[in-house]
């Protein structure tokens, strides 16, 4: 502990010493770089992660940190973060939390990193928390829309969420119905979890009263029938599911063998990326549906421009990055989402200073972690009361391999916060595709 | 299989019952028919009482923990935390399938049970202490053992195939408890585990030792260790007495145990609530170790790899239970860095870390199957049944 708090002076000292130059950004600040806390030396910084690479949960989630790859890569080629270069350490946990508590016991003990960044997973990441916060360890930008991560930063003083929350998006959504179709009758198809708890917390205080059924599935099991029919003989005409891409693709096969046709189907931001739901479709169905057509005119929100919006400056960005990688395969939303947790890393450890501390990084996303531009659509809630991500959503609807907008950027917080509408136009990314924030103290 | 054959038991004058069933001809448990001290001849120089050897194993093996333990890294700590909880459940699991012939496909199901009930245990109010930990411990001991019981009197009177479906119901269908009592277990994440502070006595115990910081990694690796010595002490005594006797009576002869005077049910059914036991004290560490008891720590895959583990190992041996387990932790850590020094991807890497643990899996069943320990042990035998049968041959010419 003593150890700790001399290395906080020294690399304070540092800090002050640097902040008297002119700027942060480019590594041009004078003084010379330290080995200011694990992790970090001269000339590197290494960050980890888990991910599921193999097992059921592989599809979809592993190319997320390729993705990430790719633009540290992109970053590391243009001269890194203060001259140091990011490496990128990601292991497999196959969505076991006994393996995630092995894995980020390796990473945090044996490879020292700096910091875990986008660690995927409720149920995986839970078994890891404790131990990041105790050991002082960051614990950035948690791959999953849990409020576990972000609602207590006095217990979790380490942990970040990243993505919406998913009782925000409940909010917004149950606002969309409310608005838009106010004389519907409404069934809920949740995942039994926190996932389906947080978003129907967030529907109820706007469509409690039009709700008619509510229907939960335990991930696993892929005999939806029950709920499907419940729903059906409920008279539900809007159908919401706060559920995973494969229970999005089983819910349309099931409805379509009942004869089971709601005139409105709504999924959660999660459950509803095309392209992978698409070719689920094609194998659950045994080719009999062969493509996302069955998607079309479904609702769902975006948090931020993705692979259907290929003329969005910041798609435009992640293609560039993502073929300059030379990595196989094509541009996902999966890997745009890697890409931008990664570039919102970078920020984060531009705005840490040159010599940071562990606690410095915790420091520098509490204070200025809420002005990051960024790809997603509206700002972080970063604080010292609050560690969750992202603010707002917009409710998109379906059509092709396209999202049409059906609202605005819709800006709330979890509890009774307002959803206000924001008028902010969405920041297009830097020329040099690199963000450059001054450091925060 | 035919390099690897037995000799032939020579029942002759002076020979005991004992003796005949250690040798009976079953490769796959060969590992299990350990010769006591008195058969291994007069070289041996433990003590000839079984407690006072056993006494003395543990003493020596604690002793090489605690060497051990400190002299690794932080790291290593903790993959032989892991390492704990898979020896104990696995040392369990090979008494009932290595001694007593019993397959359980369900061991994994068994520490849920023990975790759990360690997870709720030390789900406290803030500022309200938890019971002390042995006590916590010793209660998922019993609660695994009474669902064992349960479990192992409909096990006994099902074999081979049987009693395998009827344990894979349990280990899939038991996790499923957790979730549809969502309230009580805490569903599909599971209930977080905050472990204990290390008490004072290990702090100075280890300022002692090595001077070296007691950190909640160290402690659980301790914990773990204890927890490990204590179960294989006993599960070892047991192993060597009558009772073990008569479990390898069961699994051998059961018509010659059952004309001896065995209730073949009654025996099936303690080996179980052994097993059992072990699996919740397992489950009630590793509840500790990873820090949370949620349903998919406990999926097929748990109990698969135990019995994969008892299997490499050598079944019926606890130090094959041990060596087996080790493969499971070390080994995927293992073939992941050297894939990743080869120039593999990170995704690569991961993915071939099960496939070189199927590759060893069916290597071992070619060239050893009867285990690492299994396949020792025969080797040994085979060249002292060789040693008696020329010494005879010399006495007689």
């Amino acid at each position: 502990m003593s150890l700790l708090a001399a290395a906080t002076v020294v690399s304070t000292v540092a800090a002050c010493g640097g902040s008297n130059d002119d700027n942060g950004g480019g590594g041009s600040t004078g003084g010379a770089n330290e080995a200011s806390a694990p992790g970090i030396t001269e000339d590197t910084i290494k960050l980890g992660a888990h991910y599921p690479l193999t097992g059921v949960a592989a599809p979809g989630y592993s190319e997320i940190p390729t993705g990430a790859q790719a633009y540290y890569d992109y970053v590391n080629k243009a001269g890194g973060v203060y001259d140091r270069e990011i490496e990128w350490i990601y292991k497999d946990d196959a969505y076991n939390p006994t393996n995630t508590s092995q894995v980020v016991n390796q990473l945090v003990l044996e490879d020292e990193v700096f910091a875990i960044v986008g660690g995927l997973g409720t149920p995986t990441h839970s078994a890891v928390l404790d131990f990041l916060n105790t050991e002082g360890v960051p614990d950035l930008f948690v791959a999953s829309g849990s409020l576990l991560w972000g609602e207590d930063p006095d217990t979790n003083p380490y942990s970040f969420g990243w993505q919406t929350d998913y009782e925000s998006e409940g909010k917004v959504i149950g606002q969309y119905i409310a608005d838009n179709l106010p004389d519907a009758k409404v069934g809920l198809f949740l995942q039994d979890d926190d996932f389906g708890e947080d978003g129907e917390a967030g529907l109820m205080q706007y469509i409690e009263d039009q709700v008619v059924e509510t229907q939960r599935y335990t991930s696993g099991n892929t005999n939806v029938a029950p709920q499907m029919a419940a729903l059906q003989a409920s008279g539900a005409d809007v159908v919401v599911g706060f559920n995973t891409p494969s229970y999005t693709a089983l819910t349309q096969l099931t409805a379509l063998q009942l004869g089971f046709k709601p005139s409105q189907w709504i999924y959660s931001n999660v459950g509803s990326d095309p392209a992978l739901v698409g070719s689920l479709l094609a194998r659950f169905s045994q080719g009999a549906v062969s493509d996302a057509s069955l998607l079309d005119g479904v609702i769902t929100t975006e948090y931020m421009p993705g692979v259907d919006a290929p003329e969005d400056p910041w798609v435009q960005l992640w293609q560039k990055v993502w073929d300059e990688s030379g990595q196989e395969g094509e541009l996902t939303n999966y890997r745009i989402y890697g890409m931008a947790q990664a570039y919102t890393m970078v920020q984060a450890l531009q705005a840490a200073g040159q010599n940071p501390t562990r606690d410095d990084l915790i420091e520098a996303v509490e204070t200025v972690g809420a002005d990051w531009e960024g790809p997603a659509f509206s700002p972080f809630r970063y604080s010292t009361d609050s560690h969750l991500g992202i603010s707002g959503m917009q409710v998109v609807q379906l059509a092709g391999t396209a999202a049409d907008p059906q609202t605005g950027i819709l800006v709330t917080d979890i509890g009774d916060a307002d959803i206000e509408e924001s008028e902010a136009e969405h920041a297009t990314p830097p020329e040099s595709g690199i963000p450059d924030e001054e450091p925060f103290n | 299989m035919s390099e690897s054959k037995t000799p032939a038991p020579a029942a002759g004058p002076g020979r005991t019952t004992e003796e005949l069933i250690e040798e009976a001809p079953f490769t796959a448990t060969a590992a299990a028919n350990v010769p006591s001290a008195q058969a291994a001849g007069g070289r041996s120089f433990l003590p000839k009482s079984t407690l006072l050897r056993h006494l003395l194993i543990v003493l020596l093996s604690a002793v090489g923990a605690v060497i051990l333990l400190e002299v690794t890294d932080p790291f290593t700590n903790s993959q032989l935390a892991s390492l704990t909880y898979y020896a104990i459940a696995a040392g369990g699991l090979t008494v009932l399938t290595g001694l007593n012939g019993q397959i359980s496909l369900g061991h994994g199901a068994l520490m849920a049970v023990g975790a759990y009930t360690t997870a709720l245990f030390l789900q406290t109010e803030r500022g309200e202490d938890p019971l002390p930990l042995p006590l916590i411990l010793l209660v998922s001991v019993l609660t695994a053992t009474v669902v064992g019981a349960l479990v192992g009197v409909a096990a006994a009177r099902l074999h081979g195939p049987y009693l395998a479906g009827a344990t894979l119901a349990l280990a899939v269908g038991l996790p499923g408890l957790a979730v549809y009592f969502q309230g009580t277990f805490g569903g599909d994440q599971g209930l977080r585990v905050r472990a204990p502070q290390p008490p004072d006595v290990f702090t100075n115990f280890i300022d002692l030792v090595s001077g070296a910081s007691a950190t909640g990694t160290k402690w659980l690796a301790y914990l773990g260790t204890i927890c490990l010595l204590i179960t294989y002490f006993l599960l070892a005594n047991l192993m060597r007495s009558r009772i073990g006797r008569t479990w390898r009576a069961v699994r051998d002869q059961e018509v010659a145990a059952e004309l001896a005077g065995i209730n073949l049910g009654t025996w099936r059914v303690l080996a179980f609530v052994v097993s059992a036991a072990a699996a919740g004290l397992a489950g009630g560490v590793m509840a500790l170790v990873v820090r949370l008891a949620a349903p998919t720590n406990f999926t097929l895959v748990l109990s698969l790899a135990l019995l994969t583990a008892i299997v490499l190992g050598g079944l019926g041996s606890l130090l094959g239970a041990l060596l087996g387990s080790a493969l499971l932790v070390f080994l995927p850590p293992f073939v992941t860095d050297l894939g990743a020094d080869l120039g593999l991807d990170s995704t690569e890497a991961a993915q071939i870390a099960p496939l070189v643990y199927g590759v060893v899996l069916i290597v071992a069943m070619i060239f050893a199957p009867a285990g690492f320990v299994g396949t020792l042990r025969l080797r040994w035998m085979t060249a002292r049944a060789k040693r008696a049968t020329a010494g005879r041959a010399a006495d007689r010419g």
